[in-house]
């Protein structure tokens, strides 16, 4: 039996969640929503994380244009996933929530643009 | 000279809010003025996610935040003026604005909304000893910097200040391929929530220390250095415990100040503790009229926050234009009491109340297992059990109409006291 002290990180709370792992199954305590619970085990099994960034844009009236992942990646991907968007290139005018690269790195998640920019 | 019903000083989510509001309930003329080249504000640079879980039920980033504001703001026609400094407001409610294409223009309002925002305590509030190298700035103009205009300000890091923004940069500035060597806090605790100490700390190893203040920086055309000192319980350095970092960049997260600028010009009654206007439960200062709300007010940690609170300034200016002023007969006064440092409104007139107020504040401390306490005069009316609370974080108590009514209390004092008395 492994006991573990996690901060869940779903919400702004902060819930400082209890965890006992006894082979496969999990018991989680000192969580304030159902939420909790799934977030622990995710979290001991296989962490993931949503990834914000940049990526350049021509021709919009800043250099930089936001991008989030739609979902959760693999925490231990987010590097890799940083490399590919380092390399990519936008051009304005372009829509909030345009995806800019379908499944990323084959997790079934894609990255959008988190912002409208005209073209100037 | 042009005639609005309502002007709004600043388009960032407070200023988008409440235009968007008072539009709805019925006011013809709404402009916004905007001092950037967008709309937005400061949202267009916090690329990272966790806006709008109250308001939207999900997860969005800073700009997706803004742009539902921007695409409503749009879509109901309202007017906006970019790249377009306010000058000054005058107590007949006339705005002086100044921009490149109309040049300098008098704007007649009959009502005003105040939503200028807060910007950043510098090296200079909080006086750093040291030498004055480039690569020291605060942690917004880095966020600027990088997610906006694609500049990168630095290889290694370190970082003065716990707050959410701090944290925040910490992990961005990692991502973009710096090394963040610390992160220094001079309070015992963090400013910022738990969730960022995981997701931008521990996530990328990055040391959080507490009770510890940069004491010297080094370097003479760029930053070559910083020292770090751990505190007393005073926050006085304590000699013999420096701690040396080379580095090429500090960043500072040292707190956020209203930009009150233009109410101080007006004239209007302000809080030495939150350095905002003086409120009613209406949003309205001491000025008949003029509305004020968002980080001008307060500082918040949540947009969500904000968001509310403009809704009901935009409502209610708009409410001024169409009925005239609020009758104001019976005005209870609220206080904030022992571990609490201020609460936001500053007066409440029952009569003007729907069916309940919330009562905004910020903890002193950081305290577990307590009770928030509000009492009427000298009668205690409501109660709130609390596990925890943090000057992070900020708190809010709702009373409800029937509470107050047909009782004669001049004042309402909020206070923190312990589970078991």
């Amino acid at each position: 039996m492994e006991k573990k002290e996690l901060i869940c990180i779903v919400c702004p709370k902060g819930c400082h969640l209890e965890v006992t792992q006894e082979n496969e199954k999990f018991q989680v305590t000192g969580n304030q929503c159902k939420r909790g619970p799934v977030y622990a085990q995710k979290e001991l099994t296989e962490p993931t994380r949503v990834l914000t960034t940049t990526v350049k844009i021509k021709n919009g009236i800043l250099n930089r244009i936001p991008v989030v992942t739609e979902g959760e990646i693999l925490k231990d991907s987010l590097e890799d996933a940083m490399q590919i968007l380092n390399k990519i290139e936008l051009e304005a005018p372009v829509k909030s929530n345009q995806v800019i690269i379908k499944d990323l790195l084959g997790s079934g998640v894609n990255v959008v643009v988190s912002r409208s920019m005209d073209a100037i | 000279m042009s005639q609005y019903d309502v002007i709004v000083v600043g388009g960032g989510p407070a200023g988008l809010a409440a235009a968007i509001e008072a539009h709805k309930k019925g006011v013809g003329k709404v402009l916004v003025l905007e001092r950037d080249r967008e709309l937005g504000g400061i949202l267009q640079q916090c690329i990272h996610n966790g806006f709008g879980l109250h308001q939207f039920k999900e997860q969005l980033t800073g700009p997706q935040y803004a742009q539902r504001f921007i695409d409503e703001l749009k879509e109901l026609n309202i007017e906006y003026r970019l790249n377009t400094m306010v000058l000054e407001i005058t107590e007949d409610k006339q705005v002086h604005a100044i921009n490149k294409k109309d040049g300098y223009q008098i704007y007649n309002a009959k009502a005003v909304v105040l939503a200028m925002g807060c910007r950043e305590r510098t090296r200079g509030a909080i006086s750093i000893p040291g030498k004055r190298p480039a690569g020291v700035m605060t942690a917004g103009s880095a966020q600027r910097y990088i997610n906006m205009e694609g500049y990168m300000v630095g290889k290694k890091v370190v970082i003065l200040g716990s707050g959410d923004i701090g944290l925040i940069m910490a992990r961005r500035m990692t991502l973009e391929g710096a090394k963040v060597e610390a992160v220094v806090e001079v309070m015992p605790f963090s400013g910022g929530l738990n969730r960022n100490i995981v997701q931008c700390l521990h996530d990328y190893d990055i040391p959080l220390l507490l009770s510890h203040t940069i004491t010297d920086i080094r370097g003479k055309d760029r930053v070559e250095g910083v020292t770090v000192s751990k505190v007393d319980e005073n926050r006085q350095p304590i000699p013999g415990t420096e701690i040396n970092y080379d580095c090429d960049t500090v960043l500072l997260s040292v707190g956020l100040i209203p930009e009150n600028e233009l109410s101080e010009g007006l004239g209007v009654g302000m809080d030495g503790v939150t350095k905002g206007p003086l409120v009613n439960e209406s949003m309205e200062t001491t000025a008949k009229g003029v509305f004020a709300c968002g980080n001008v007010l307060h500082v918040h940690d949540l947009v969500d926050f904000v968001t509310e609170e403009s809704q009901r300034a935009g409502r209610n200016a708009a409410r001024y234009v169409l009925e005239g002023i609020h009758k104001r007969e019976r005005v209870i006064h609220t206080k904030a009491g022992n571990g609490i440092s201020y609460t936001i409104p500053h007066s409440i007139a029952v009569e003007n109340i729907d069916e309940k107020v919330k009562l905004f504040m910020r903890p002193r401390n950081v305290y577990e297992n307590v009770k928030l306490i509000v009492t009427a005069d000298d009668e205690i009316i409501k109660t709130a059990k609390k596990k925890h609370m943090a000057p992070g974080e900020m708190e809010n108590i709702t009373i409800e109409k029937s509470l107050l009514e047909n009782k004669d209390y001049k004042t309402l004092k909020v206070e923190v006291v312990k589970e078991s008395e």
